[in-house]
């Protein structure tokens, strides 16, 4: 949290939009052409690499907008390098034009005024996207104000491979039972990995009799009397984990060859097509499917922002518009591809457009809406940065 | 005219770009070490950052793996090179360990760590081989190999990179040494083959590669990408927690991590102490050993042992470059199967776009860096002959500088310090910190042969009225040609295989296939590591090869300066 306040020290007036108007689309588009836009995103997952290639190639068709992937390991990479350009005085073309974001880092650059908007609810797609069902207007319960816009909904679910683990599991009290049954065949990614710190979230989700204190800030009073029934938990499940917790996969794509190899029998994911998309990619085996548990599992959206010294926010607020396009919220969602939630209003669409999601096969693991049950809000993020931190002295260092 | 006075300022200039950056990057670590950071609003000095470092929890073992694996890496990897050349040097499994010097030392470090993960892990192509037959597992165990908390793994995957290295320089050293005479009487005397090499050779030799030995030893502490792929993550060893300090969101985190830079500083330079008085405990004792006149009865067990053991470590990385292969054609691969179920193009079409543009980027930096560091080298090495301004014996150890401070103790200063600056990232820097690591590796590899060139055809050149320069360019550097490009050939392969400079001087936004191949480790897809670790390799190979080729092509016709 000291962090946060040192972030809050820097803050100086930023002159955002001086230089753009977010409401004239025509004149966006116009000014777009011919520019460049470095996408920093995550690069571990080849699927997710290969979408944005072709993303990159319909936005040069369409608009004359060239799409650079950055690979990014960590997210924060790129909040540290804005960061860093703005106490060097770089700002207005700096080397980033547009982070794949959420959560943690989305606030922090959200409050230390690093982010170009509010531009999202500008955008001629955001007129499809459903606003009413889907948390694309929150962000980790931070509102996201126009300044990031949505591009795919992801869900926790468990992936298990039904050869050696046929039936699914009900809460994580079960899941806990479960390891101990079958040490050795469950493990997570290792924290602050998102998908890490996700499932002590969702541990702590489930077994809290009301999760609503989530919503709230993280407090010194509150923090520890709340999270003590995590880390007994933990504590219970590190001895049965894969190699008894001593090392850890360091994301979720990593342990699909696990599960391929019969390591593991259960992880999990954050989105419920990437197990039949593996399973296409021949990276599982066939008989993997997902499940969630009784209570649902937690939800939330992925998100593009731009950042305030990007020197090509019209071409990253076309790529940001394309994102939301039926056309590529139908690609993401097809299993074969990427197989992301899409962020579309169904009602909205036009007949051709909604036939387009009508086609799609679910994928032979995927999970339909129906099943994903009910989706669980986040907690504010200052408790999965507490929480992350807090596994790290507890689990991560001490093997 | 210009050029005259140009050529005798190129020696302090080539210093420049080696030491210019080590030294302003070592600046750059201790400014924010002792909480000095203008750019997050912070003015030392103060002691918090080092005190921030000792409250971390997990410093002593990382502590602890820095030093253990980096000295078990280099002592074993010496220990082997210096049997295998002790008791085998001339013979038949020799000289087909020489041949494959070339091929193991151009393998970048992260392909060789890629290959031995997927051989050696509880699910690898070894474990898959023998199962169920020989172990009755169906399913892989659940033991902990890879990542392994001791480091051992790591250790492994240096060892396997560091023993051609070593044994190429034991070579060159071996020719200066007078071996072959110096054995022959030993064994006139009765001595065992290796006991004799050891006695008589060994203390040249060891005088001759102590600096590239130093240069292991600092390496093999402070790795970062061997680290990443093979090293345990709870806690990862100090360098690797150093690079996640520098890329925290929170700038104030760099001051931790400058602290920790210091300390990795500290504890190579303490472990190079540490190595000198190794150094002589051993030549004590091996005084007293030569005294005792013992002539080495176990000699043919410990020859034996040395070859099986150089012999696994050439025979891993080859092995690795295989499994890497079968990966990349793979279909699906289920454990206990020692081949995937098919075979498919599918991988190499879907991540073969994305490799020929990193490839193009790595080609760029490569070349332009290689060549400017051959500019830069034949320019001393001809200044030295025309002014005799040569190093003298101890500056030969400033060039080895750059190679005996860790990476991760000056580069995250450089990059703080461009960062104050305001100076951008991109490919210009990256080129320049790459030099730092490619200057020393060409002028080391061209060095000799440069100083060796018969000056008598110079003479002979310039009494038929050859300016010099017409003599360095129209008969030096053609008849050197071999020499050149082999070492243009290194000057490529070190700057293909560079992961931090890259990683943190580009700033994330410069994507080599080694900066490419690293981030998707993280990922775990196998398919996609076997491609660009692959194409990684071939980066590094294909100019060695072309340096063996094109001087047999050119000089096909000239008998005398093919093997020149």
């Amino acid at each position: 949290m000291k962090h946060l306040a040192i972030l809050a020290a820097l803050l100086a007036p930023v002159p955002a939009l001086a230089d753009i108007d977010v409401s004239n689309w025509d004149a966006v588009t116009a000014e777009a052409e011919g520019q460049t836009v470095f996408w920093n995103a995550w690069g571990g997952s080849t699927t997710t690499n290969d979408f944005i290639a072709w993303v990159g190639e319909r936005v040069m068709e369409e608009y004359g907008v060239t799409l650079e992937h950055v690979k990014l390991t960590d997210t924060a990479d790129a909040v540290t390098r804005v960061l860093s350009e703005k106490q060097a005085g770089e700002d207005d073309d700096g080397a980033i034009d547009m982070i794949w974001i959420n959560g943690a880092n989305f606030a922090a650059m959200k409050e230390a005024d690093l982010l170009f908007g509010p531009y999202a609810e500008a955008l001629p797609n955001w007129a499809l996207v459903d606003v009413e069902g889907k948390t694309v207007q929150t962000d980790f319960t931070v509102p996201t104000e126009g300044f990031e816009s949505p591009w795919a909904m992801a869900q926790v679910v468990f992936v298990h491979d039904t050869d050696d683990m046929p039936e699914r599991l009900g809460s994580m009290q079960a899941l806990l039972e479960w390891t101990q049954a079958n040490p050795g065949r469950f493990s997570y990614p290792q924290p602050p990995d998102f998908l890490g710190t996700t499932f002590l979230k969702q541990v702590l989700v489930d077994i809290l009799p009301d999760p609503s204190v989530l919503a709230a800030p993280a407090t010194d009073e509150n923090y520890e009397d709340i999270t003590a029934p995590l880390w007994a938990y933990m504590d219970e499940l590190t001895p049965n984990l894969w190699r008894e917790g001593k090392a850890y996969p360091p994301t979720g794509t990593a342990m699909f060859p696990l599960i391929a190899d019969g390591e593991l029998d259960l992880s999990i994911s954050f989105s419920p097509g990437a197990a039949s998309t593996a399973i296409a990619n021949n990276e599982l085996p066939p008989s993997v499917r997902t499940f969630v548990l009784d209570k649902g599992t937690i939800g939330n959206a992925s998100f593009v922002a731009v950042p305030y010294n990007s020197g090509s926010k019209a071409g990253a607020m076309v790529v940001a518009n394309f994102l939301m396009s039926p056309e590529a919220q139908a690609r993401a969602q097809d299993p074969a591809i990427l197989g992301y939630g899409t962020v579309l209003n169904m009602d909205a669409l036009s007949e051709d457009d909604r036939a387009l999601f009508d086609a799609l096969e679910l994928g032979v693991a995927t999970l339909t809406p129906a099943e994903l049950g009910t989706v669980q809000d986040e907690p504010h993020p200052s408790w999965a940065t507490r929480i992350a931190d807090d596994w790290v002295t507890r689990y991560g260092v001490s093997q | 005219m210009n050029r005259r006075r140009f050529l005798p300022v190129l020696p302090i200039l080539t210093l420049l770009a080696m030491l210019g950056p080590v030294a302003a990057g070592l600046w750059g670590t201790v400014l924010p070490a002792f909480g000095h950071l203008p750019a997050a609003g912070l003015a030392g000095p103060s002691l918090d950052p080092f005190r921030d470092l000792l409250d971390w929890a997990g410093l002593p073992r990382a502590v602890m793996l820095s030093l253990s694996t980096g000295v078990l890496a280099t002592g074993i990897s010496l220990a082997i090179v210096v049997l295998v050349t002790a008791g085998w040097s001339g013979t038949r499994p020799f000289r087909a360990l020489e041949r494959l010097l070339s091929p193991l030392l151009s393998v970048p470090h992260a392909a060789a760590a890629f290959g031995l993960a997927f051989l050696i892990a509880p699910s690898g192509w070894l474990s898959r081989l023998v199962s169920p037959g020989l172990t009755g597992w169906e399913r892989p165990p659940d033991i902990l190999i890879v990542q392994d908390s001791w480091g051992l793994t790591m250790t492994a995957g240096l060892i396997i990179k560091e023993v051609p290295f070593l044994l190429l320089i034991t070579l060159a050293a071996l020719g200066q040494a007078d071996a072959q005479r110096s054995t022959t009487i030993a064994q006139a005397l009765g001595y065992g083959r290796v006991t004799g090499w050891l006695k008589t050779v060994f203390p040249r030799v060891y005088a001759q590669i102590r600096p590239p030995v130093y240069v292991v030893l600092a390496y093999s502490m402070s790795v970062v990408d061997v680290a990443v792929i093979l090293g345990p993550n709870t806690p990862p060893p100090l360098s690797v927690q150093i690079v996640k300090w520098m890329s925290d969101p929170d700038l104030a985190m760099r001051l931790e991590a400058a602290a920790g830079a210091l300390l990795q500083l500290g504890l190579v330079v303490g472990a190079l102490i540490f190595w000198r008085l190794g150094e002589v405990v051993v030549a004590s004792l091996g005084r007293r050993w030569i005294a005792k006149g013992s002539r080495g009865r176990l000699d043919p067990v410990v020859a034996q042992a040395a070859l099986v053991a150089g012999g696994i470590s050439a025979v891993t990385v080859l092995l690795g470059l295989v499994v890497l292969v079968i990966w990349s054609f793979a279909g699906f691969w289920g454990f206990p199967d020692a081949f995937p179920d098919g075979w498919t193009l599918r991988n190499w079409m879907r991540f073969g776009p994305g490799t020929l543009e990193a490839l193009g980027e790595t080609a760029l930096i490569a070349c332009t860096v290689a060549l400017v560091a051959l500019i830069l080298t034949i320019g001393c090495l001809e200044a030295e002959y025309r002014y005799g301004l040569s190093f003298s014996q101890r500056a030969v150890w400033l060039l080895y500088l750059p190679l005996l401070i860790p990476q991760t103790a000056f580069l995250p200063g450089l990059q703080t310090l461009m960062l104050n600056m305001g100076a951008d990232v991109g490919r210009l820097p990256v080129m320049l910190a790459h030099l730092v690591f490619v200057l020393p590796y060409v002028f080391l590899s061209l060095a000799d042969p440069f100083r060796a060139w018969d000056t008598r055809m110079g003479t002979i050149a310039a009494a038929l009225r050859a300016s010099p320069d017409g003599v360095l360019w129209r008969v030096r550097l053609p008849m050197l040609l071999r020499p050149i490009l082999t070492a243009l050939a290194v000057g490529l392969a070190v700057s293909v295989g560079q992961y931090l400079p890259t990683l943190l001087i580009g700033g994330g936004r410069v994507a080599t296939l080694t900066t490419e191949a690293v981030a998707l480790a993280s990922g775990g897809d196998r398919r996609a590591i076997g491609v660009y670790g692959l194409m990684q390799t071939g980066a590094a190979l294909v100019p060695f090869a072309l340096a063996l080729l094109l001087p047999a092509l050119i000089w096909r016709n000239r008998r005398g300066l093919r093997h020149g």
